[in-house]
């Protein structure tokens, strides 16, 4: 066996982890992080509503409550929601497209270090001085006019974070597009592959917008530029379109993967190949090519004048058609199929009647004088929460219960997912269903409290107790998982016993190098068809042969520290300069700020020198170990 | 038989109604209850997706029902192999044609409407300047206050916004810090005031639901504007065209600063004078003042927008504004005692405007006059209307002159 099998060390599984470059690794550094960090945005939701339970409240003042709305959503889409997409695209797109690994496992690497550091350094502003305040967006007028140094950690944060992104999109285009096993044509692959492209190809479009648009509020609030200062002739505009030419596609970035991952559930669990796979793909197309035309529909009140608004919500229109064709394709994958209700196909099932809520005020939305009363108030809220909890989260959970036993050989407790469920189910309803009216009543979004007597008591109480059924519902999850890690007990192969796709043809845990001879896959749903006419075994495209695999390599960590050691550098360099903006010049000088973001960009470049200077040139991992590998699997089996 | 039923039809859709009614929020602060034409029309096409999409839900959930009912596997036996169907192309068909009807039923409205409601051109005659035939309203958004003025009649005030019912109300906006967005939620849908420029829309109060909700609505800071943004409320006054000439006659009236009268509050005009008058004015002139207007302010409905209108929350809001609106500028612009706190509060409970006052007549002819030499010799005439030029517009002029510079050394 790997070395998973040997008995180590905690120092050594540490190095491990610190070093690895195997995409199923990764998967979990992904899933650690992400889990952490959906947990602080969770603690930070959980005082947002207790803070509008009720009216007059003063449990958050007025400036906290306003960072405590921007770490929410700002950890929540950056820091958890995508990272945990990550997870599962690293743990099972290799292996559903039949490869040893991802095409550049250095920079899978890389991603997810430039991630984890980023999401630090975002969170070390609650201890140096203040959290960002101006809203996850952090529209220009309020973000140049913020004070102190949050919106500093934001952009840096996000800056390096993002950077994470953008390299692990590019990866894995590229993996999809050249690591595929022999027999697996484009409309052979599954569906989670299949939005993780699409998804991947968005990210490489849409985080190049946010880069430049960080980089300006970077330039402006750091170094004294005036792009969006405008008693210097910038414009605060700009920020609002660069920032939602990324940030709508970035809905489509999440949700995709997700449908990727109800896809698989779907028609796993109704033993039923998935209606209308062609469909299916070129929706998922359609769906990432429209998300980049219909950003200003986050700008309707902006007052960029009738034309665009027109023509912006007939767009925004046209994506529910691609939207409403995979819903009615799921029904039809459902429909006279055999359901196995597991915990993940609970939350699939869910998810049709919650997502399509959600889609549906989008379309109200999109109707453009009728957005001019939605927006900013919480009605929008609602919106997008079904969308993001309904669909995303939903997603999340069903994947962690659907894709545990391939990331830990083990299965979560069935009983304690399905309670779980329920709760988590029945408390994202009772909060996010009652803002709609909220909304339609007058209430704006993003207010620390409300004023007794506007009718909106009642209604915001019952808010806060659904977030509190959502809570305990998380808390049911940690222990769930905690208690499955304790009793780690094994299973083997193929542990839902419908498998259909690639990834479940593996033996458990999966062997580092995946497959022992690359599968030749001879249709959709591979597995699968191998069941039904052959022994259930993959059949082997090539001899088995000593083959090739990249070295660990500590170098990722190292570059991503030094760029978290030069945001330091950069976040305090205007500190108290005569050229600086208002905010922050009113604070100390910090003459060691240079220093350190020179220090930090010379450790990032030397490590980039030094890795292109080693020669690093892998190993192969030989012909009798596979073998070995294959006997123990024999036997164990037996 | 038939009429019984037809009976328990309409009941039932009373039923509905009432119960729908019944959540449709507040008079003064609902969208769900709207007061004007702009409102309607949003409220209408509101309805209208809702009808829709309620029907899409319906037809969605009670076939995803079905599906699952049907395909329980305790049902079919563990055995039960179903058959793989790779798709069905009518089906196909089906579901991306019938979405694409509904979403046409809904665009054609929606495109109709984002134009007319867009249209604003009433506001400027043919030489570009404000129509002075029309309700022209130009609004300032500040870190956590409002500011209205009535370009037509150089008449500006704050917090609380006087309209005319049964006629268009034209806005322009514009923020002086940072972003804000004009809201009030009965009249119809929001429009931002950003810092790069002016935004134009209108809105129109019914006379008969002015009346429901006692004249008086509810406006909203939409957009995030810093720790304050929740609390940075107005009142919109909606009175009949008659009262609402009087009262702009009224404004008008009041060229030089109302007396005190009672001797603390003579006190307070005093310390006022000293401490107050650099950012507040007291005449219902100069737009783009540091702080709220407050010539009448003792007529107001709130305090510091949505305080309770007493002394004892005016003295209480002088001594601690941070208190009670985080962030707000006022803050520590000052140094006064308790009891000259008390004085200025009694002073400025007086500053009331007295009813009947103006002459509406006087008031008509000055602002077609006023429009008309505008017209004519445009520029220097502003200077003279507003006594105290602000920074904002002393730094525009000078904008304004840099960049004539520059293009006639271009």
């Amino acid at each position: 066996m790997a070395s998973t099998a040997k008995k180590q060390g905690v120092g050594s599984v540490i190095w491990d982890y610190l070093t690895t470059v195997d995409h199923k690794k990764i998967a979990i550094l992904y899933l650690i992080a992400g889990g952490f960090f959906f947990v602080v945005g969770g603690i930070e939701a959980m005082m947002i509503r207790i803070q509008l339970a009720v009216p007059n409240n003063d449990f958050l003042s007025a400036g906290l409550f306003n960072e405590m709305i921007t770490m929410h959503g700002t950890t929540m889409i950056f820091l958890a929601a995508m990272p945990l997409l990550f997870a599962f695209m690293n743990a099972t797109v290799p292996l559903q497209i039949g490869a040893r690994d991802v095409a550049f496992p250095f920079l899978n690497a890389l991603g997810v270090w430039l991630f984890v550091f980023g999401g630090i350094f975002l969170n070390l502003s609650w201890f140096l001085g203040g959290a960002p305040d101006a809203g996850w967006t952090s529209y220009a007028s309020l973000s140049i006019a913020s004070a102190g140094h949050g919106i500093d950690f934001y952009a840096l944060g996000l800056q390096i974070s993002g950077a994470g992104t953008l390299i692990s999109g590019i990866n894995f285009v590229t993996t999809i597009i050249n690591m595929r096993a022999p027999g697996m044509t484009y409309m052979r692959m599954p569906l989670m592959t299949w939005t993780t492209l699409v998804a991947s190809v968005l990210i490489v479009f849409a985080f190049p917008p946010l880069t430049i648009g960080l980089f300006l509020l970077i330039f402006d609030r750091m170094f004294g530029s005036s792009f969006f200062l405008v008693e210097t002739g910038g414009n605060t505009i700009i920020w609002e379109h660069l920032f939602w030419i990324f940030g709508h596609p970035e809905v489509y970035i999440l949700i995709l993967p997700a449908f990727g991952i109800f896809s698989e559930i779907f028609s796993t669990f109704s033993r039923k190949r998935l209606f209308g796979y062609s469909a299916m793909v070129f929706a998922t197309i359609i769906i990432g090519f429209f998300g980049f035309m219909v950003w200003a529909h986050h700008m309707f009140t902006v007052g960029l004048g009738p034309t665009a608004n027109a023509i912006f919500a007939v767009a925004t229109m046209a994506i529910a058609v691609p939207t409403g064709i995979k819903i009615f394709n799921w029904i039809a994958t459902v429909w006279g199929g055999s359901i196995e209700f597991t915990t993940p196909m609970l939350y699939a099932l869910a998810f049709i009647p919650s997502f399509t809520m959600g889609g549906v005020t989008g379309v109200m939305q999109a109707a453009a004088p009728a957005d001019y009363q939605y927006h900013d108030s919480y009605f929008i809220v609602a919106h997008f929460h079904y969308v993001i909890v309904g669909g995303v989260v939903f997603g999340l959970l069903a994947g962690l219960h659907y894709y545990w036993p391939l990331m830990f050989g083990t299965m979560l407790s069935e009983k304690l997912g399905k309670i779980t469920f329920v709760i988590f189910v029945i408390g994202f309803h009772v909060t996010f269903l009652i803002q709609h009216f909220l909304g339609l009543w007058g209430m704006p979004r993003r207010v620390f409290t409300y004023l007794d007597g506007q009718g909106y008591n009642t209604a915001n109480l019952i808010s806060s107790m659904g977030a509190l059924l959502m809570a305990i519902a998380v808390i049911i999850l940690v222990i769930n998982i905690i208690m499955t890690v304790a009793k780690n007990q094994k299973v083997g192969r193929d542990p839902w016993g419908d498998g259909r796709t690639l990834e479940w043809s593996l033996p458990l845990p999966v062997p580092y190098y995946n497959f022992a001879q690359i599968p030749l896959v001879r249709g959709l749903d591979a597995y699968w068809i191998e069941k039904k006419a052959n022994n259930g075994r993959m059949m082997p495209s090539e001899s088995l042969e000593d083959f090739h695999m990249p070295n660990n390599s500590f170098i990722p960590f190292v570059m991503s520290f030094g760029l978290f050691v030069a945001a330091f550098g950069a976040l305090y360099f205007a500190s108290g300069k005569d050229w600086a903006i208002d905010a922050v010049s009113g604070l100390n000088v910090h003459p060691w700020a240079p220093w350190v973001l020179g220090l930090g960009l010379a450790i990032t470049v030397g490590a980039m020198i030094t890795r292109s200077i080693k020669d690093d040139l892998g190993y192969y991992v030989t012909k009798e170990e596979v073998l070995r590998d294959l006997e123990e699997e024999e036997r164990r089996a037996r | 038989m038939k009429n019984r039923w037809m009976n328990a039809k309409w009941l039932g859709l009373i039923t509905i109604l009432a119960a729908f009614a019944s959540g449709c929020g507040k008079n003064h602060l609902s969208t769900l209850r709207p007061a004007g034409e702009v409102g309607q029309e949003q409220f209408d096409l509101m309805l209208l997706s809702i009808i829709i999409m309620l029907f899409v839900v319906i037809v969605v959930s009670i076939i995803f029902t079905l599906a699952v009912v049907k395909s329980r596997r305790k049902n079919l036996g563990e055995d039960f192999e179903p058959k793989d169907v790779a798709g069905n192309h009518t089906l196909e068909v089906i579901w991306t044609a019938i979405p694409i009807i509904l979403l046409i039923i809904l665009a054609v409205p929606t495109v109709y409407l984002t134009f007319k409601q867009a249209d604003t051109q009433a506001m400027e005659n043919d030489d570009g300047e404000v129509n002075s035939e029309e309700i022209v309203v130009n609004v300032t958004a500040n870190q956590y206050w409002w500011e209205f003025e009535y370009p037509n009649v150089d008449v500006v005030t704050s917090q609380e916004l006087v309209v005319p019912t049964d006629k268009k109300v034209y806005f322009n906006l514009q923020a002086s810090d940072v972003k804000h967005s004009f809201w009030v939620p009965a009249a119809g849908g929001k429009m931002d005031t950003n810092i790069d420029g002016i935004n134009s829309f209108y809105l129109t109060f019914d006379d008969g639901k002015a009346q429901d909700s006692n004249r008086l609505f509810y406006g909203k800071c939409a957009e995030l504007c810093g720790p304050s943004h929740a609390l940075m409320d107005f009142k919109v006054k909606a009175l009949p065209e008659e009262e609402y000439d009087q009262w702009l006659a009224d404004m008008k009236n009041i060229e030089e600063p109302v007396q005190a009268f009672a001797d603390d509050a003579a006190e307070g005009q005093e310390i006022f004078n000293n401490s107050c008058i650099g950012c507040h004015a007291v005449t219902p002139t100069g737009a783009g003042a540091q702080g709220p207007n407050l010539t009448n302010f003792g007529d107001r409905e709130l305090i510091a927008g949505y305080l309770a209108h007493s002394e004892e929350n005016l003295i209480n809001w002088i001594e601690d504004p941070e208190a009670f609106k985080p962030d707000n500028k006022m803050t520590g612009a000052y140094d006064l005692t308790d009891e000259e706190i008390a004085s200025v509060a009694a002073y400025l409970m007086e500053l009331k405007v007295e009813e009947g006052s103006g002459d509406v007549e006087t008031l008509r002819e000055s602002a077609e006059e006023s429009s008309e030499e505008e017209s004519t010799e445009s520029g220097e005439e502003e200077e003279e209307a507003s006594s105290e030029p602000s920074e904002e517009s002393a730094s525009d002029s000078e904008e304004d002159s840099s960049e004539s510079d520059e293009e006639g050394g271009n």
